[in-house]
């Protein structure tokens, strides 16, 4: 959903009857939709919804889920839950900035990874657990996860010659 | 309208085969192994006796992917697609089960096929529990078969008075932590004046570690709707909503199929079974935030603002949800009141201790053989959970302390093994009952590193509504830092003591509250630990990375150079003429060296860089 494209927005808009107690609803139906929450679409849904854009802000900056910046087109999603935590998740933390030189929250330069860490995916029994782009991978260590991140490049790098 | 009754009749299917497919099964492709179990099925013509279906989680999940056969209560473990031919050609044709597949009991090396006869099941006592892995979740006429929505029905014959009259007789108290009891609450929220009145079904499972109630919602949705049915009748809501986090897609996914369903069998909507009472349910996804668990941020964020909580009184048993009486449990306590009315509250209150009736569900997770959701009657020891139902140690480490309810909760050393988990007994040792995550810490856990986890995370997750909560928490977690780094000294350690009892005492909500207890458990049991940080520079379990280095032994390397090639900050130097050694200056402790050494030659050492 960009500026031209507004439609998508009306459609999401008509679903909560714009009403404004349906704030998060409505941010989240539009971050699935976007991956993202565009300034563009926020200044839209402000006077849309006749909540001020202050208003609109200070809700979704409380939420971890909302983001403001586009993400890569992968993403590794490295969970810190406690059961992780004491498995090893430290490490593949450590794993992911050697590689791809972001820190968590940041994207590659050339927009391919997005790193994040999560409080918990609820895989607890799987520990420690890393989602790529919603796929999750259970027992995790630093030496499997550089080679499933290798091959991701490499594939990427196929894909891009092709 | 059907009014209650399944749309269809049940086959008798000779045998059946579920496929697990809770959140853990899938990620290891349990999706494939069901449609190779298809197309074998067909394939071999023998569909119309053998029916192939999937459920939510067994709760074993560390031995997924889980296949089951009934009616031999077959359970195949660790799956693979590879295996599925064998079992339909040897067990299912052939009447002979594959022993390969069959679970290996740690401690004897014996395989066991039945799922009842190996520890983990046979030592639980499966209540709130005992649909998920053997239901269908995305199909309301199993529940049907099994006696669902029969608590319900038994509800609607009694005034709503006399169901919370039953709720307070069988002792239910709140599985979400607090363990207050729930028939009161119902009372108080149906004795509040107002005629719009609002039940939540708290699913904002925000604590790490933790994933029960992702669980029950995957694999028996229903049990909590019914339990959320039963309290709107007895509290007079018509309204119910359910808060889930947006981190469980599937949890989301399989419970709006469930009120799409139950709509159809009119449990929902307008004068539900004819009994004059109408009730409906919304689903919010929650935008992660942990302290939306706390019951008056979690109604501000379902009114789409920030959530932050509000001083009580009010409570929201009066004014609540849009200023309206509302009532809030815990998705194990909904499931728990549909249990209740379906089994009798004298089944309920049969099991365990006195002030704690019923069962406790938790995550059992971290440094145990099995890992994975278990239910064991209130009352049972850690000692029995953690080497009965877990198995003991992983690898046979030596047990260090247990830690239960999450960031709000404690840690228990060894010498507490032996007490019995209750509301009270576990408040009394400075720890909680929480929601239900217990993780199992070894030898190799830094107890000071532990605390400092989970106090990064409640700073992080602290609203900043208060100043004992947003500052305090942020001083307590630099004196933490500084002690992981090895560099504090021993006041530092009264002055952090001093500051937990005034967050605890001054924070506005609970999870003020209860952010120090963390820190304040690890210090009464191992406070050698954090005074070998500061005073010896040393960390014993060699978890805080500036407190020990990756040495090479020269004895053990055989030069085979594979370190040096696999390290990502070139931090390791030599040849393979001369030698190899680590640059602790470069090194990231990423411990790739570490785990790939053949020869096992890398070796954590005690001390700074």
């Amino acid at each position: 959903m960009t500026s031209t494209e507004p439609h998508r927005l009306w459609d999401i808009l008509k679903r909560y009857d714009s009403n404004p107690d349906a704030l998060i609803q409505i941010l989240n139906e539009i971050q699935k939709d976007e991956g993202y929450l565009p300034h563009i679409t926020l200044k839209l849904l402000s006077s849309e919804l006749d909540v001020p854009l202050s208003k609109i802000y200070g809700v979704l900056t409380f939420y971890e889920h909302f983001k403001l910046v586009k993400p890569g087109k992968i993403i590794i999603t490295i969970c810190m839950g406690t059961a992780c935590f004491v498995k090893g998740s430290p490490a593949l933390n450590t794993t992911v900035k050697n590689m791809l030189g972001i820190e968590s929250g940041e994207t590659t330069s050339d927009q391919l990874f997005t790193f994040e860490r999560v409080a918990c995916l609820g895989c607890c029994a799987l520990a420690p657990v890393v989602q790529i782009n919603g796929e999750v991978h259970g027992q995790m260590t630093p030496n499997k996860l550089q080679k499933l991140l290798t091959k991701i490049c490499k594939e990427e790098e196929k894909g891009e010659e092709k | 309208m059907t009014n209650g009754n399944p749309k269809k009749k049940k086959k008798n299917h000779e045998r059946r085969i579920l496929i697990c497919q809770g959140t853990g099964c899938i990620s290891s492709k349990s999706n494939e192994i069901r449609k190779k179990f298809e197309t074998e099925i067909v394939k071999a013509g023998i569909h119309e006796k053998v029916e192939v279906t999937f459920t939510g989680c067994h709760g074993f999940c560390a031995q997924g992917p889980l296949v089951f056969i009934k009616p031999e209560e077959t359970l195949y473990c660790k799956v693979k697609v590879e295996d599925v031919e064998k079992i339909v050609e040897s067990h299912i044709k052939k009447n002979e089960p594959v022993e390969d597949l069959f679970y290996e009991d740690p401690k004897t090396g014996k395989k066991i096929e039945k799922h009842n006869e190996i520890d983990f099941y046979a030592k639980q006592k499966r209540m709130i529990l005992e649909n998920c892995g053997h239901i269908n979740p995305e199909d309301i006429n199993e529940y049907l078969h099994i006696g669902g929505y029969s608590g319900l029905k038994k509800a609607f014959s009694m005034k709503p008075e006399e169901v919370i009259e039953a709720i307070k007789e069988s002792g239910l108290r709140g599985r979400g932590g607090a363990g207050f009891p729930t028939g009161l609450k119902w009372g108080f929220c149906r004795n509040a004046p107002g005629k719009e009145k609002y039940v939540i079904c708290n699913a904002d499972e925000g604590d790490p570690g933790a994933f029960m109630d992702r669980s029950i919602l995957e694999a028996d949705p229903h049990s909590v709707l019914e339990g959320m049915i039963i309290g709107g009748y007895a509290i007079g809501a018509s309204n119910g909503i359910i808060y889930v986090r947006s981190e469980y897609p599937l949890a989301v996914h399989r419970f709006r199929k469930t009120v799409e369903d139950a709509k159809e069998l009119n449990f929902l909507g307008k004068n539900v079974l004819d009994s004059g009472f109408d009730f409906d349910v919304m689903i919010q996804e929650g935008a992660g935030a942990f302290v939306c668990g706390e019951e008056t941020a979690l109604m501000a964020s379902i009114e789409g603002e920030r959530g932050i909580p509000k001083p009580r009184p009010p409570f929201p048993a009066t004014s609540g949800l849009w200023g309206k009486p509302t009532n809030i449990n815990n998705v194990k306590s909904w499931a728990a009141a549909a249990w209740i009315f379906k089994n009798g509250v004298e089944e309920f209150k049969k099991v365990g201790v006195k002030t704690s009736t019923g069962t406790a569900i938790f995550s059992l997770t971290g440094k145990v053989k099995n890992s994975g959701l278990i239910e064991v009657p209130m009352g049972t020891t850690l000692r029995e959970i953690i080497f009965g139902i877990g198995g003991g140690i992983l690898d046979d480490k030596k047990f260090k302390a247990v830690q239960t309810g999450g960031p709000s909760g404690g840690c228990l050393p060894a010498s507490k093994l032996d007490l019995g988990v209750d509301f009270e007994t576990l408040q009394a040792e400075g720890s909680i009952m929480g929601s239900g995550g217990m993780v199992v810490a070894d030898e190799n856990t830094c107890m000071v590193d532990l605390a400092r986890y989970f106090l990064a995370f409640t700073q992080k997750e602290s609203c900043g509504k208060c100043t004992p909560c947003r500052e305090g928490t942020l001083r307590a977690l630099e004196i933490l830092e500084r002690i992981t780094r090895g560099e504090a000294d021993l006041s530092d350690l009264d002055d952090l003591e001093e500051l937990c009892h005034v967050i605890k005492d001054t924070s506005l909500c609970a999870l003020g509250q209860t952010a120090p207890n963390p820190i304040l458990s690890t210090l009464k049991h191992f406070r050698h630990e954090y005074e070998e940080h500061i005073t010896d520079l040393r960390c014993s379990a060699r978890v805080c990375t500036e407190l020990y280095t990756f040495v090479i032994d020269e004895e053990k390397c055989i030069k085979c150079g594979l370190c040096a090639r696999i390290c990502p900050v070139e931090a390791i130097m030599g040849s393979k003429e001369t030698s190899f050694r680590i640059d602790c200056r470069l090194c990231t402790h990423c411990q790739m060296c570490y785990n790939r050494c053949p020869k096992d030659a890398i070796e954590k050492v005690s001390g700074k860089c």
